[in-house]
């Protein structure tokens, strides 16, 4: 790597004394989350050849598809154009930007957690203060996420030969290259901010940007030549043609940028202390405004519930506006109608469009309300519920302010993303609120289990986060498998009516509402007779 | 006087560990208890058994004349408490947590809460992770004394403090104390304890070893006595509580010089023989807490060291 030669001219090998064993220990920290990532990021992508040839089993179905795509501008925003209509193609095409993006963000998590993340928590000083050299913790985290990627880039090249080993091979690399330039771009915001929260928030913002810059390029352009396009390094990836003549001096481009971003984050890294960030935290209040446990858990979950708030909003808006020209595309194709169809109901493509965006958006919001009542658990684990639980305040009482975030919350999100698919699509607009608040019994039964599982076995409440994406699984890739109806029985997502479209079942929701209700009370009764945490 | 902590026979396993062996605590109201016992005795461990966070497996506990676990809430209104590591939320301002922590309690008056922050020297507009280890405790510290509560539960509450803020804790000790509150201080800083608590508790592999005052504490511990006497010490040996007995003589055996260690309730009985020999000079330390202390946790120590020889 040029960045660490240049990290030694200015200061010697002693710069970066120190750098292997860290990485052997980030390596060891990484041991699970670097190894499930890469193997979901990797399915995704060996899973797609085998999915298209099913969807489309001949040659004329593919060249149909390659044909509408290319005139369709809201399918071209939101997966890219396509090149060529070779299974290989295709699978680049279709998950190329998003595999790239889920290699962003993992690059982007490793490069905080063994920086940002090692200073703000005080770790650092501590490994600082050994032989280490000034530059070895960010040289370590840099490779860390190097060697996810390589490992990426591996499977992918060999996982698609059978499809063309060149294009196999370039799309491994675009990918890694991807990964990395976002490695070194997080690493430049590390230096910025002193949380690494707001490093990881203001790097996730970069990503979504790069993907909008790609959508808002590619629906202008058929062929991936916008300079919006070219300004996004996930359009790049796009632009690599993988399985379409491979474009290799793209990935020049990969190189560049991570190079120049690498230097930059080597030279603001070796210009500021330890700790230290070049965006000091202001000063807060002298007085206080919060008087309650409620107040408090709003405070602390309020940034959070604004952004999902917002990124909840314009994804009903952009798959609103997308709704009209999908359902043109997909009207001709029999097996994809077949799949919206069993994802979303069996009524008129548009409606089977919307209400399976509508359920892709209400799985997403499991994810949102695990992740707001394990904030109970953060709470625990740190020890600031100690001293909070240690006021006036019962356990049920402090639970609850976190809870109805959640499970309000999570109303809210879906409500919101109601009003988008308004604002976007501008039809049906009480039917479309209906089927997004239908969503919200199946939200809660996964909500209520991570309280379960936080009340009642509260060493195993990140296991929520298994059960959410297990429901995404089964919700997202099961219709596409043709998984047996048990799998999908798994799911409480499965149970529900497919709005709009299909017929209203107040049954099950009635029921999945009256046990998500259950499995709270059981998580806070478990609560209020187990020890907290210490 | 009644009790503001009564605890007695407290169990509490946490898988094979046995962190509390039937624990026996009595605070007095109005007190200052100093809680002592070397690291892992279990005092940690009991304080979240009187704060309701633990449920002891069995024994009885009563705070404030309540049951910390049923009535926790009840039994908090009338609690500050202080941990031994602050950890405070990054994006809070440590004014802020102060007055949420007063508001979850009885209440805070707003006058001492300013007076406090100018004693402790806080700055209250900064953020939680910008705070350094001793500022942290400060703000906990200056949460509990200016709350309206009756009983403070301090679990070394003055690591990280310097050595000016250490005073100053100890005057909001005492002026909490003038003003009847009762207070269970745990602590390694034993000028700390010896400055402020009227008793205290020596807690081991949790269990209570010693209880009661410093007065009554110190008669447990040996005394040094170092004599020069005119003729040669008589029957010193056989006398009972004589430890370490060092006899030298002096002036071509005329005289001697005794060196020895005695149980302090022993120590009528020694003076007595050594003025029979005739005492030209005489020194009596009596026994610091440190030997008190010392007592206790090397014994916990050697055992542990026996053990693993084992």
């Amino acid at each position: 790597m040029t960045a660490t030669a240049f990290a030694v001219r200015r200061g010697g090998t002693r710069q970066l004394a120190g750098t292997a064993t860290l990485l052997r220990f980030a390596l060891r920290r990484d041991r699970v989350m670097i190894p499930v990532w890469v193997a979901v990021n990797a399915l995704m992508i060996l899973s797609m050849p085998n999915t298209l040839e099913n969807l489309y089993d001949t040659p004329a179905d593919r060249a149909n598809l390659v044909q509408d795509t290319a005139a369709n501008a809201s399918f071209r925003a939101l997966i890219g154009p396509v090149f060529d209509d070779s299974i290989g193609a295709l699978t680049a095409w279709r998950v190329g930007v998003y595999a790239g993006a889920v290699a962003a963000v993992l690059s982007m998590l490793l490069v905080v957690r063994h920086t940002r993340d090692e200073e703000e928590s005080g770790r650092q000083e501590l490994v600082a203060s050994g032989m280490v050299g000034r530059r070895a913790s960010l040289t370590a985290a840099l490779l860390t996420a190097a060697v996810a990627n390589a490992v990426l880039a591996l499977l992918v090249a060999a996982g698609l030969t059978a499809h063309g080993a060149p294009g196999a091979l370039a799309l491994g690399l675009g990918l890694a290259g991807v990964g990395m330039v976002f490695a070194t771009l997080a690493a430049i915001v590390a230096q910025f901010t002193e949380s690494a929260r707001l490093a990881r928030g203001l790097t996730a913002g970069l990503v979504g940007a790069a993907f909008v810059l790609r959508a808002a390029g590619d629906s202008a352009s058929d062929d991936g030549s916008s300079a919006l396009t070219w300004v996004s390094p996930l359009g790049w990836l796009e632009n690599l043609r993988a399985f379409a003549g491979e474009r290799w001096w793209v990935l020049s481009l990969f190189v560049a940028a991570a190079l120049v971003q690498g230097v930059v984050a080597y030279e603001l890294a070796g210009r500021r202390d330890v700790g230290m960030s070049f965006l000091p935290a202001r000063p807060g209040p002298a007085l206080g405004r919060l008087g309650s446990a409620g107040a408090l858990a709003w405070r602390l979950q309020r940034g959070s519930v604004l952004g999902w708030s917002i990124g909840f909003f314009l994804a009903g808006v952009v798959y609103g506006g997308l709704t009209d020209g999908v359902a043109d595309l997909v009207g001709d194709n029999a097996n994809a109608r077949e799949i919206f169809e069993r994802m979303g109901g069996r009524s008129g493509i548009t409606d089977a469009f919307l209400a399976s965006m509508v359920g892709m958006l209400g799985l997403i919001a499991a994810l949102y309300v695990v992740g707001s009542v394990l904030r109970l658990h953060g709470e625990e684990t740190s020890m600031r519920a100690e001293p909070v639980l240690a006021n006036a305040v019962g356990r049920l009482r402090w639970a609850a302010g976190h809870l109805v975030i959640a499970f309000a919350g999570s109303a809210l999100i879906m409500l919101l993303a109601g009003l988008g698919f308004a604002v976007g699509y501008g039809k049906e607009v009480g039917p479309i609120l209906g089927a997004c608040l239908v969503q919200l019994p199946a939200v809660w039964v996964v909500g209520g289990l991570a309280v379960l599982l936080y009340g009642v076995l509260p060493r195993a409440a990140m296991g929520a986060w298994g059960v959410a994406g297990a429901v995404l699984l089964i919700g997202w890739v099961g219709p596409a498998l043709d998984a047996p109806q048990v799998v999908l029985d798994l799911s409480p997502f499965g149970h529900l009516p497919k709005l709009p479209g299909g017929g209203m079942e107040w049954g099950s929701v009635v029921v999945l509402t009256g046990l998500a209700v259950l499995l709270v009370a059981g998580g806070l009764v478990g609560l209020r007779r187990r020890d907290v945490t210490t | 006087m009644t009790k503001a902590i009564t605890v007695s026979g407290l169990h509490k396993s946490f898988g094979r560990t046995h962190a509390l062996d039937g624990l026996d605590l009595d605070v007095e109201t109005g007190e200052v208890h100093g809680f002592l016992g070397p690291n892992g005795a279990g005092k940690s461990t009991t304080i979240r058994v009187l704060l309701g966070l633990l449920r002891a497996d069995s024994g009885g506990a009563r705070v404030l004349g309540r049951d910390p676990w049923t009535d926790a809430v009840e039994v908090h209104r009338r609690i500050a408490y202080v941990p031994g590591d602050v950890t405070l939320w990054r994006n809070l301002s440590g004014g802020e947590v102060i007055d949420l922590y007063g508001r979850l309690r009885g209440g805070l008056d707003t006058g001492r809460r300013a007076e406090l922050i100018e004693r402790f020297e806080l700055d209250p507009t900064k953020k939680g992770r910008t705070y350094s280890k001793g500022n942290r405790q400060k703000v906990a510290l200056v949460a509990a004394f200016a709350s309206d509560v009756d009983l403070l539960i301090l679990d070394e509450p003055t690591s990280g403090l310097d050595p000016l803020m250490e005073e100053v804790f100890q005057r909001c000790v005492e002026e909490e104390r003038d003003r009847g509150r009762t207070i269970l201080l745990s602590s390694h800083i034993l000028s700390e304890v010896e400055e402020l608590c009227d008793r205290v508790s020596i807690i081991r592999k949790g269990r209570t070893v010693e209880s009661g005052s410093l007065a009554d504490l110190r008669h447990l511990t040996r005394t040094s006595v170092t004599a020069e006497l005119a003729g040669p010490p008589n029957g010193l040996s056989h006398l009972p509580g004589v430890h370490d007995l060092a006899v030298q003589s002096v002036e071509r055996g005329q005289g001697s010089r005794v060196r020895l260690q005695v149980d302090t309730d022993e120590l009528d009985a020694v003076l007595r023989s050594l003025s029979e020999s005739g005492v030209r000079s005489l020194t009596s330390t009596p026994p610091t807490l440190e030997e008190l202390f010392l007592r206790h946790y090397q014994a916990d120590a050697s055992e542990d060291m026996s053990e693993v020889a084992r």
